[in-house]
């Protein structure tokens, strides 16, 4: 445990040693900020006999999770194999006397850590909100703990791309890729039989989030969050593996 | 410094044999990286893995630092076995890998606080073993500095500090002196030197000259396979046993060649012609130890040619391992 400790705090402070960090939280913030300002200027300006309150949250919590976190967890997750792959440090990893979970462990914790601190930073705009309207905050609770199941999915998505190949580009445009598929799968539902469709639903991150974003914590939504997230630390570890029969790094 | 030995608590280490291998396979697909190694290594030995590059060295070094498994065979580190004890094994060993590469943004001290981190060094001894290894290595001046602005001299030896922070009782350094200017080379060596006796030590190289400098034992690997395991003296006889002069002269080449077999002690007389040299070449072999280069020099003087160049032919590791395939040959032969 305290040697996952110690890789973690070098992610941490690696996080804060280089800018990407920095610009990542610039870029989603910016962006959170201007869905806030946009959608609830949508819903005071046209959202007459509507539950405002509501509805605008659920808009900005999809807002937040499509837009927001799709573009920019895999920008903090690529480099976290990739790069140590790339320098060849992870050689050098490898043999210290750490198992590969401790080591994966302790990525996802730095990652997730990183992202938890950008999350918390929104919290200013339902706080704002809620100095001019005061509201109950179950909608805000349940649609933050989406988010941040939705950011572990992400993550260990992200993580298991990373642990695939020594270039952070490529780590980065492949979770992209994949994040984005898992939200994807269910937009066109026309275009499927309803057989089809009930399988592709299951399976798509979107549809399990919408619950979340009205303010509902189903305990189906939860295990699928948790499967996902472990199938894809599961992966990794067969990635990670590799290396004894690949023979290299 | 002194290197104690700490290991992982609780865990029984049969420290006398510090490093067993036994028929020691690894294939990557078709290739074969070793192909049947067994050597064993005793406390306190400096052993030298000695081989050209691709023959294997780095392979059988990251079987034993717990990198992977091998195909077949066992590796035993202080009588426990690198694979099903991978763990235990690691925390035993310390371990430079042949082109160290360290986390460029992170500061030095910083840096080998997370390695003894890892390791499981905690609090005062922690920060009493990074004191140790700094001084030892020699990076006092540089100690906040980020590890990617350093040189590749001191770079080397934060890869070196590292594999020393855990007090390792085993050292496995894989060509530790590579890529580096001489007086760099020098202060490795020396460094190596020093370490001596407190740690064993597995190093490889593909300097005939350093293994035979820095270690007791020699283990000579060539294509996968043990060709030869000797002490560095007797790697040294075999190394100076062959007398080899190179001799180019100005003159009709058959004639100086029979003068050059006349002198006493020549055995062999090679010519050697080069493309771009209109001189006559040849290589002198002659018997063990006698210096034949001032009877070489006035035979050539006396009949009148013209003597260009009369120098000593080093052993290289190529020469060495002809000689070594050659013998291993004839030793077959007369057994049969």
């Amino acid at each position: 445990m305290q040697r996952t400790f110690a890789l973690y705090k070098k992610e941490v402070r690696a996080y804060f040693a280089t800018p990407l960090f920095y610009v990542v939280a610039t870029v989603f913030l910016s962006l959170c900020g201007l869905f806030f300002y946009q959608d609830l200027n949508f819903f005071t300006q046209f959202g007459y006999g509507v539950d405002i309150l509501n509805n605008f949250f659920q808009l900005l919590f999809v807002d937040m999770a499509t837009k927001g976190m799709t573009f920019t967890i895999p920008l903090l997750t690529m480099r976290l194999f990739a790069e140590e792959r790339k320098l060849g440090t992870i050689e050098l990893l490898f043999t210290y006397p750490l198992t590969d979970r401790e080591i994966l462990a302790g990525k996802f914790l730095a990652a997730a850590t990183v992202f938890l601190l950008m999350l918390a930073a929104t919290l200013l705009y339902p706080l704002y909100l809620y100095s001019i309207q005061p509201y109950t905050f179950r909608v805000v609770g349940a649609g933050y703990a989406g988010l941040i199941l939705l950011g572990m999915v992400f993550i260990a998505v992200g993580l298991f791309v990373s642990s695939l190949t020594d270039s952070q580009v490529v780590a980065g445009v492949g979770s992209l890729f994949l994040v984005g598929l898992l939200w994807a799968v269910s937009w066109n539902e026309a275009a499927g039989s309803d057989q089809v469709m009930r399988i592709v639903n299951a399976f798509s991150t979107f549809d399990h989030f919408w619950n979340f974003s009205k303010g509902i914590i189903d305990s189906t939504d939860v295990l699928y969050f948790l499967c996902v997230a472990i199938f894809f630390a599961y992966l990794t570890l067969r990635s990670l593996e590799s290396r004894r029969w690949r023979g290299r790094r | 410094m002194k290197l104690g030995l700490t290991g992982h608590p609780g865990t029984k280490y049969d420290l006398p044999r510090m490093i067993e291998v036994q028929n020691l396979r690894k294939q990557f697909g078709s290739t074969v990286a070793v192909n049947d190694v067994s050597f064993q290594v005793q406390q306190g030995e400096v052993i030298g893995l000695l081989g050209p590059n691709g023959s294997g060295k780095t392979t059988i070094m990251r079987i034993l630092t717990g990198f992977f498994p091998p195909t077949s065979g066992t590796a035993k580190v202080g009588g426990l076995n690198v694979e099903t004890d991978s763990l235990q094994v690691r925390q035993l060993i310390g371990y430079l890998p042949e082109s160290v590469v360290l986390y460029p943004e992170i500061p030095v001290t910083r840096y080998l606080q997370f390695c003894g981190e890892v390791k499981g060094l905690r609090g005062p001894r922690l920060k009493s073993r990074i004191e140790a290894v700094i001084a030892a290595v020699g990076l006092g001046d540089v100690r906040k500095r980020e590890i990617g602005k350093l040189s590749r001299g001191y770079r080397q030896r934060v890869g070196l500090a590292q594999a020393l922070i855990a007090e390792p009782a085993l050292l496995i350094l894989d060509e530790p002196t590579v890529g580096l200017d001489p007086n760099q080379v020098i202060d490795i060596r020396n460094l190596i030197r020093d370490l001596r006796g407190q740690s064993t030590i597995l190093l490889s190289t593909h300097i005939l000259h350093e293994a035979s400098v820095v270690c007791d034992r020699v283990i000579i690997i060539h294509r996968g396979d043990i060709i030869a395991e000797d002490s560095a003296e007797a790697l040294n006889r075999r190394v100076e046993g062959v007398f080899q002069t190179l001799v180019r002269a100005e003159g009709p080449s058959a004639e100086i060649a029979a003068a050059l077999r006349g002198i006493p002690g020549v055995e062999q007389v090679v010519e050697d012609p080069q493309p771009n040299d209109a001189s006559a070449r040849f290589k002198v072999v002659s018997k063990t130890g006698e210096d034949i280069r001032k009877q070489i020099a006035r035979t050539i003087i006396d009949r009148g040619w013209s003597l260009a160049e009369v120098s000593p032919i080093t052993l290289t590791l190529e020469d060495l391992f002809v000689r070594l395939v050659k013998q291993a040959r004839a030793d077959e032969a007369t057994a049969n």
